[in-house]
């Protein structure tokens, strides 16, 4: 595998989202990277814009939401100009998603197999039905399901393998980066457990790049090499998982952070961060985070902190404090 | 963190069982007489202490939802017993239950829902008073709403009173759920799964807060959760259901750093560690939960079990207490 080859590479992306009441700033000079056969956690609480990011990827963000400026370079070509028509071209077999709420993705009244061969035969134009037939088996094989179950309906199929079955029908165009929007929640702990052990192997079997949104730190940090942390519509910290987790710098990361009690280790009384998200049609000036942030200073009201790295390699965070 | 639990009982709950007749279409009931049932909670023992919380961990279908409604009497068990105050709260009329309830509340899931959007939070808070009869006028109702929302943080109440749940937060929202639980000073709250529709930097301190609440008012609290990392943090006891079955009770960190039950361990090694550097967890295992409908016979893990054997599936083991306040159903321990 190549290591540190750029599969993507979002840069000063801002997606906004028309209102009566005006602009949504959902994801505002969004900038992050990822490498061929690694994976990306996007992280941060609901409202973050982790999603908006997603869509925008594919340009399917819904009515009144709109790229205004950035660019997403993915495989050597910026994907923002790009016509609908040759979006599609992209979707699926260059860039795939698996939505969250695996319990409502499938059409109910048709088979699995018959959804998946849907996709296979959209992406890829001329393929006989035996070809397709083999595909759909060889997907579910691949997720762990008997391939015999292609001929079933959602419904008979439980919370687990439904789950699975979504990410068979992402991969049925052979992509060459996934997009998981929280693939464990709604699923019980061990289904889930099993749902990011199918989605590791996946990556280094096939060697997929992915990208894994997730407002469950604990879920990034078992599956991800890189992280990204949104708060307000703004990545404010960025960089290699272990650092990130292991040495936090913005504020935020760190409230975050020990709002999730380990496991392991001895029990403590838990913290949180004061205060509520804001209002993105009304941000808070400057640094977006500086109502509930515990060491405020005057400037982080006035001036915007840059993502930049302090002192650490491949570790960039957004704050004055450093 | 764990304050002084008193060992007195609150609730003593005996082989507990709550089962729902399964709908039918008319043909299918001429073709087998066989009544189906899907059994929720099938045989249940423990007790509540008094001052304690105490977590019921399980995975959905695990029958902890079902415990929480039974214990308050919000679904009418098919047998067994539960002991509040020295009193079968199983055998009582509505009328009769009347006088108990102000002793018995219940923090929801969805404070989006949980709270009438046409009523004002003073409003909300104060109804447990009026249906109780708990206040001698107007005064002193609303006395007792300002307390409880100034004990839950909802601060200066005067400010919130006369404003509506889409006025809130979520958290603000779930601070009122929880102001109108404690209002009239009850003897234990259940709380189902009362932080996950919360965005995850507040969730700690409604959390904190309740834990607070019931320490300083040494009321119990049967937290309801699938989330056994969190409940490991804030409760005394956890006890661990599957398939309407306790599999194992004892002292949270017990529970969690030294699990006896096949299933415990499972449950604990499937739970993400927030460290990329932690080993990852590769014998998850397989499978989901069974049919309540049709439970696997004798242990209802077998099916499931690294170590099941020939007795697992034919007898099924009881809840032993096999080291000082450490409770559990397995044939390996026997």
């Amino acid at each position: 595998m190549t290591a540190n080859s750029t599969v993507l590479s979002v840069q000063d992306l801002s997606a906004y989202y028309y209102t009566l009441n005006g602009w949504v700033r959902a994801a505002e000079s969004v900038t992050f990277d990822v490498e061929m056969g690694q994976a990306m956690g996007l992280a941060g609480e609901s409202g973050c814009g982790k999603t908006t990011v997603a869509m925008s990827l594919l340009k399917i963000l819904p009515r009144g939401g709109r790229i205004r400026k950035g660019k997403i370079i993915f495989d050597g070509e910026d994907l923002v100009p790009l016509s609908e028509n040759e979006m599609r071209k992209r979707r699926w077999k260059g860039i795939s998603i698996v939505f969250q709420g695996a319990m409502s993705a499938f059409n109910p009244v048709y088979k699995v197999g018959d959804q998946i061969a849907e996709a296979i035969k959209t992406h890829e134009s001329g393929v006989s039905k035996a070809d397709v037939e083999e595909r759909i088996a060889k997907l579910l094989e691949t997720v762990g399901i008997e391939p015999s179950r292609a001929d079933n309906y959602p419904h008979e199929f439980s919370g687990g393998m439904r789950q699975r079955a979504l990410i068979a029908m992402a991969l049925a165009a052979n992509p060459k980066m996934l997009i998981a929007d929280e693939p464990g929640t709604a699923l019980d702990v061990i289904v889930q457990a099993q749902t990011l052990k199918l989605l590791r192997d996946l990556k280094d079997r096939l060697g997929l790049s992915m990208i894994m949104i997730s407002h469950d730190l604990s879920i990034i940090a078992e599956t991800c090499e890189k992280v990204a942390i949104m708060y307000a519509g703004r990545i404010v910290e960025y960089g290699d998982a272990v650092s990130i987790f292991k040495n936090p710098m913005h504020p935020y990361t760190q409230g975050l952070i020990k709002a999730f009690p380990s496991i392991k280790g001895e029990r403590v009384r838990l913290t949180s961060i004061p205060g509520t998200p804001p209002d993105l049609i009304h941000p808070p000036p400057a640094c977006r985070f500086n109502p509930r942030c515990p060491y405020v200073m005057d400037i982080c009201k006035k001036i915007d902190p840059q993502l930049v790295e302090h002192g650490e390699k491949n570790h960039l965070a957004a704050c004055h404090l450093y | 963190m764990p304050g002084h639990v008193d060992s007195e009982e609150v609730l003593k709950i005996e082989d507990l069982r709550k089962w729902y007749p399964l709908r039918r279409g008319f043909f299918e009931t001429l073709l087998s007489r066989d009544e189906l049932n899907v059994k929720a909670v099938d045989g249940i023992s423990f007790t509540v202490r008094k001052g304690e919380v105490l977590a019921l961990a399980g995975e959905s279908g695990s029958g902890k939802t079902t415990t929480g409604k039974v214990l308050l009497r919000l679904v009418k068990p098919t047998s067994g017993s539960i002991f509040f105050q020295g009193k079968d709260i199983t055998k009582l009329s509505e009328k009769e239950l009347k006088p108990l309830r102000r002793e018995m509340q219940i923090v929801f899931q969805d404070p989006f829902e949980s709270l009438n959007p046409r009523m004002t939070i003073k409003e909300i808070v104060a109804e447990p008073i009026r249906v109780q009869h708990a206040s001698a006028n107007e005064a002193e109702l609303e006395e007792m709403v300002k307390k409880a929302l100034s004990d839950v943080e909802v601060v200066p109440p005067e400010e919130f009173l006369y404003r509506f749940p889409h006025e809130l937060s979520g958290g603000q929202r779930q601070r009122v759920a929880v102001a109108r639980a404690f209002v009239l000073g009850p003897s234990f709250i259940v709380a189902d799964e009362p932080v996950s529709m919360l965005d995850v930097s507040i969730r700690a301190e409604i959390l904190n807060l309740m834990v607070d609440l019931v320490k300083k008012s040494s009321a119990s609290i049967i937290y309801i959760t699938h989330d056994i990392a969190l409940a490991k943090h804030i409760s005394d006891r956890i006890g661990v259901m599957y398939l309407g079955k306790m599999m194992e009770m004892g002292g949270s960190q017990t529970i969690v750093d030294l699990p006896l039950h096949p299933y415990t361990q499972a449950l604990i090694a499937a739970v993400p560690v927030p460290d990329p550097e932690s080993k990852r967890t590769q014998n998850v295992i397989s499978g989901e939960i069974p049919s309540p409908v049709f439970p696997p016979s004798g242990c209802r893990f077998h099916t499931r079990c690294p170590y099941a054997h020939t007795r697992c599936t034919k007898e099924e083991p009881a809840l032993v207490e096999v080291e000082k306040d450490h409770y559990v159903a397995c044939h390996l321990y026997t």
